[in-house]
């Protein structure tokens, strides 16, 4: 599912503003230390802007990247070749942030899957780990925020990108900075940026029916998008209390 | 005589210790026996979506079929009711139970429509548990090229029956997401309800 939230992402340019990438900290920071987050809270304080880079977004996809997306989807299965080899790409990555957050068990996990993904899956194009019953392991350095102790900040929809927020953005821009794949010449990481950006393409296309259904079926695809996008990454992050999302309809259901 | 009433009192002592254990461990074994009933009802629902999946119907007829799992199986007026929020309150009976009608129509046809996702996977039980005045029994569904995913539901018996309110979808809150959709809507119709129940029959 994490595949499917950030419906609009691309890779940041590696140019990036370092002054952005510390107003973002500095916002993270601002945000304090809560590891246990209530699923239901929004923290949304630039609503306003957020719902105008929401409209934009909506109209990119519209246009341009749903249009691609559908059209070149075919039968899903070169589109799913394209998603695994990415994901298998982005494992350099996976491994050093398991590394930052101190969860060895993970980063080895992380490290064996890239071995045999990239050994018996055809260089990454098959994902033979999760066939043999692996876990994903997906992670960014937005997670090690997390762990580090910073809180998630505010809601944030990105240009290009989508939903996130102001620690999950310091979180891309860092994780694009220190992929191991930067260490590669420059035509493989332009390559790598590539499959990248076409993997994306590639999910919207695989996922068209449920980002369809909230992006153009919605009465506000605004909230549901924020909504979606807070709540499935505080489980993904392990954010869920005992009783997390626990709505209570009974409160006063069947007083008339 | 001291001798006696000193065991009189040690014999009262156990019976008493006896007696609360039972007092204790009677309604922890109705907790269990509720937990049970609760996982067994998920149990049931997932069978009937799992044959659903497997028929390889159409998408109208898994959409009837998905309309009359939810029927069954769910609190729907209870849902219903959290859903439109506030403006349940001020609502007639009449006017409740033609949006509770509608909203049941909205529901099946909007997840109906994604069983189609579904085809190939399977759901599974893994556990249930009691969480404060409810029961949450944890599923992982699991289809065709993708990863395993979480699906939780809770399940309570308030409403006189056990019957599932909510489903949680990898983190994601089903009543919360409806709650925010229902009132965007009613916020469209100007806070009409009737309109909202016209609209819905619609969407």
């Amino acid at each position: 599912m994490q595949h499917t939230m950030p419906y609009l992402s691309i890779p940041i340019m590696r140019k990036f503003d370092t002054s952005l990438l510390a107003c973002c900290l500095i916002g993270a920071v601002l945000a304090g230390c809560s590891p246990v987050a209530d699923p239901l809270v929004t923290r949304d304080p630039i609503e306003p802007f957020n719902r105008q880079v929401h409209a934009f977004n909506r109209g990119f996809d519209k246009m341009a990247l749903r249009p691609v997306a559908v059209s070149t989807k075919g039968n899903g299965e070169g589109a799913k070749r394209i998603s695994d080899f990415s994901a298998n790409l982005g494992k350099p990555a996976d491994i050093l942030n398991n590394l930052l957050q101190f969860r060895l068990v993970k980063a080895s996990e992380n490290a064996l899957r890239f071995g045999m993904n990239t050994i018996f899956g055809l260089g990454g194009l098959f994902d033979v780990a999760t066939a043999a019953g692996m876990p994903a392991n997906d992670t960014d350095f937005g997670e090690t925020l997390h762990i580090w102790g910073f809180g998630e900040g505010t809601y944030l929809e990105v240009p290009f990108m989508g939903p996130s927020t102001t620690r999950d953005l310091a979180g891309t821009i860092v994780d694009v900075v220190i992929d191991p794949v930067n260490t590669l010449n420059r035509d493989q990481v332009l390559g790598v940026a590539g499959v990248k950006l076409a993997a994306k393409v590639a999910d919207r296309g695989r996922y068209s029916d449920f980002i369809d259904s909230v992006l153009y079926e919605s009465a506000d695809s605004y909230a549901q998008a924020r909504l979606l996008y807070l709540q499935n990454r505080r489980h993904q992050l392990g954010q869920d209390a005992d009783d997390a999302g626990f709505v209570d309809p009974y409160e006063d259901p069947y007083a008339e | 005589m001291l001798n006696d009433t000193s065991t009189l009192s040690r014999r009262r002592f156990a019976a008493g210790l006896a007696l609360g254990t039972v007092a204790f461990a009677l309604p922890m074994r109705a907790a269990a026996m509720t937990v049970d009933q609760a996982r067994t009802l998920i149990d049931k629902v997932v069978g009937d979506i799992n044959s659903v999946i497997a028929s390889g119907k159409g998408e109208g007829a898994m959409i009837a079929e998905f309309e009359r799992i939810f029927a069954k199986y769910a609190d729907v007026p209870v849902i219903a009711r959290s859903a439109l929020g506030p403006a349940a309150k001020q609502a007639s009976k009449a006017q409740m139970s033609a949006f509770t009608k509608a909203f049941q129509g909205y529901i099946s046809r909007k997840y109906g429509r994604r069983f189609r996702e579904f085809i190939g996977g399977s759901i599974e039980v893994t556990d249930a548990k009691t969480v404060k005045s409810y029961y949450e029994v944890i599923s992982v569904a699991r289809l065709k090229g993708e990863a395993p995913f979480d699906l939780r539901w809770h399940v309570s018996d308030k409403s006189g029956s056990l019957r599932f309110f909510n489903l949680i979808i990898e983190g994601v809150n089903m009543l919360a997401s409806e709650r925010a959709e229902i009132g965007a809507m009613l916020d469209k119709q100007k806070g009409d309800v009737d309109k909202l129940t016209a609209a819905l029959k619609d969407a």
